[in-house]
């Protein structure tokens, strides 16, 4: 994979360690292996689109990676703690403070407005209320919602959500940003606006890790990892060209 | 700390959100705590009004008097051992009274004779029935405590003469004179005309049972002129000291042994009461409605309580995604826990405080309607609704709020 074409090459610290990781559900009397074996390596300011048709263990590593859920065997590093040895507690705390995740579905709480929504994750982190009110306030202006504060998400369009649900995810400055189909319940034009929100959160130095099953938004991402059967079937760098072809557009 | 504090407020500001957003399912749960928080106050409040009535009504027998009869203010199981016993005589108080003066230090300051039978009375064309004719001497009023609505009590010379005069409880007072005022005016007693000379204050009834205002009060010669069938006799003794109360019971007992002329062989051949000994015959009685009162209102709040704990099952499944998205922001089991927690103690704290209001406003219109009823309502037993719909909260808020909180956040955020 990593032959002599020019590519960028990651550079920082690494984030994510995943070695040889497997997961085995039982689903009735059978034993379903969704993950067989995966090991993925990601550092500090990477953009990554995971990709694989549904049933490819897409999903599964997702939440292996968001610290949804544990693995049968492997080893999970992350920032150099070992996951898989984690408590629920713990895996609270790494969720809480590592990991922003954004919905397909935007999970917003429907009765709370767009601050209250941004401030939960740092309530979770014991942030006072005032500093609170400031990070959310601030965050929520940068991802272009200054003028919605103390809009309920029934109040908001579909675009305007996912920005909220961005900007929750962003608020406690995790480590990584794990987005499951963000653009999957937009229309082509908001999806595109909400990439290039992705596409300027990188650029600020965010870490980016993208499930979906659309290659036009795994476009965006610099490396594409792609699933086959519980497998790592390619994981691949943008090259240079195409690179450049983006910097275009 | 500070996070638990900041978790805390989070969380109740989802129950109150929750409980608006709710409005009817959270007025129809709360209605089971309501009428449950209702029915334990009003049994709470109806048990501590016979409590104070209780006391009330035993306050009239007066703590520093000792009863001398026939028969033990208690139930017997032996009651042919006292049916034969001899008849308690009026004349007794003269020889008591005598035996006193003699003593030196003696614990008894007096004892009054009196006789009571039940006739009716007459003013008229107004008649009542069954109204307590009692016969005693002027000294009567030192052992009674009550007062006087109009007029006095008889006197010495009226008393010793067995003068045809009368004092009248307020009940006959007020039937047979319902506008007039009865001073002066002649009632017949047994056909026997009685001048009133008095009217006593309302005293109310004894635990509901006997009106202490159906009475009339007469000379005791006049008394034994006219009604001597049928009246039985009891000997009131005062105390002068409350607090030496069993020894004046023993000194009384010795000189009524004496007065009967017992062989030191033979038994107590009369009782001698006191309002103690009617408490503790009647404290269980009071105690076992207390409990079953308590029991029965107490299911309807368990009623409730059930109510409660359905809805907050209803409220995890309905919300799993909601519970799957706050644990991958990094909800901990403890905050999913808590908030559930809250949100049912919300619900019953809420159903509390209304049931509180309408138990309150009821028990305000009992207590205008009928000024007698005995009906308290104590701050204490404000508390502890308050403090009982919060318990209430709590444990039928449990089992949905662990339940939530052990759920699987991958499974929790893929439920539709």
């Amino acid at each position: 994979m990593m032959d002599t074409r020019d590519s960028i090459r990651p550079v920082g610290p690494v984030v994510i360690d995943i070695e040889n990781i497997t997961k085995d559900y039982v689903m009735g009397e059978e034993i379903v292996h969704a993950l067989r074996g995966v090991s993925l390596r990601v550092h500090r300011n990477e953009y990554i689109a995971i990709m694989g048709p549904s049933g490819s263990g897409k999903s599964t590593l997702m939440n292996m990676v968001g610290c949804l859920d544990t693995p049968t065997s492997g080893r999970y590093g992350f920032n150099g703690r070992n996951v898989a040895e984690m408590d629920d507690d713990e895996l609270a705390a790494i969720r809480n403070r590592e990991i922003g995740f954004v919905f397909q579905t935007f999970n917003l709480l429907p009765r709370a407005n767009t601050l209250r929504n941004v401030e939960l994750p740092l309530i979770y982190a014991g942030v006072d209320p005032e500093t609170r009110e400031e990070r959310a306030t601030q965050t929520l202006i940068d991802v272009g919602l200054g003028d919605r504060l103390h809009h309920k998400p029934n109040e908001l369009s579909g675009g305007q959500r996912q920005r909220v649900a961005i900007a929750r995810a962003l608020v406690n400055r995790p480590s990584i940003i794990l987005a499951d189909e963000p653009t999957g319940n937009l229309d082509s034009k908001t999806g595109e606006e909400i990439m290039s929100l992705f596409e300027d959160l990188y650029r600020r130095g965010n870490t980016i890790i993208l499930v979906t099953h659309e290659a036009d938004i795994a476009r965006h991402a610099r490396r594409t990892v792609r699933l086959r059967d519980g497998l790592i079937e390619s994981d691949d760098l943008m090259t240079v060209p195409e690179l450049e072809s983006m910097a275009l557009t | 700390m500070k996070r638990f504090l900041y978790e805390l407020s989070e969380s109740w500001k989802i129950a109150v959100a929750q409980m608006r957003s709710n409005m009817t399912r959270s007025t129809l749960t709360a209605l089971g705590v309501i009428i449950g928080i209702v029915a334990v106050t009003l049994m709470g409040t109806a048990i501590s009004g016979i409590q104070v009535g209780f006391d009330k009504s035993m306050a009239i027998f007066g703590d520093d008097v000792l009863y001398v009869g026939q028969w033990p203010w208690k139930n017997v199981d032996d009651w042919w051992n006292y049916r034969d016993r001899k008849k308690i005589k009026t004349e007794y108080a003269e020889g008591l009274n005598r035996m006193i003066a003699m003593t030196p230090n003696s614990n008894l300051a007096i004892a009054i004779p009196t006789s009571s039978v039940y006739r009716s009375v007459k003013y008229m064309d107004s008649e009542v029935n069954n109204v307590l004719i009692r016969g005693t001497v002027s000294d009567y009023i030192i052992t009674s405590t009550f007062d006087f609505k109009e007029g006095r009590f008889f006197n010495e010379l009226e008393s010793r003469g067995g003068a045809n005069v009368c004092v009248i409880g307020y009940d006959v007072a007020d039937a047979l004179f319902p506008s007039a005022s009865p001073i002066d005016k002649s009632v017949l007693i047994n056909g026997q005309p009685f001048k009133v000379v008095g009217v006593i204050s309302r005293q109310g009834s004894f635990l509901g049972l006997f009106s202490l205002d159906s009475i009339v009060v007469i000379p005791l010669p006049a008394f034994q002129k006219y009604f001597t069938a049928k009246s039985e006799a009891e000997i009131l003794v005062k105390v002068k000291d409350k607090t030496k109360l069993a020894d004046a019971k023993d000194e009384l007992a010795g000189l009524m042994r004496h007065v009967r002329g017992l062989p030191p062989e033979k038994k107590d051949d009369f009782s001698i009461n006191e309002q103690q000994a009617l408490k503790s015959t009647l404290d269980p009685i009071k105690n076992s409605i207390a409990v079953a009162g308590l029991f029965i209102t107490g299911l309807s709040l368990f009623v409730g309580a059930i109510g409660i704990m359905n809805i907050t099952f209803v409220s995890v499944k309905e919300r799993t995604k909601e519970i799957g998205t706050r644990k991958a922001l990094g909800a901990r089991r403890r905050t999913i826990l808590l908030q559930f927690l809250i949100e049912s103690t919300a619900l019953c704290l809420l159903g509390g405080i209304i049931g509180l209001t309408f138990a309150f406003l009821m028990c305000f219109l009992i207590g205008v309607a009928f000024p007698s009823f005995p009906i308290h309502f104590s701050s204490k037993l404000v508390l502890v609704s308050i403090l009982v719909s919060v318990l209430t909260g709590l444990i039928s808020g449990f089992a949905p709020a662990w339940s939530a909180s052990r759920l699987d956040p991958v499974t929790a955020l893929r439920y539709e």
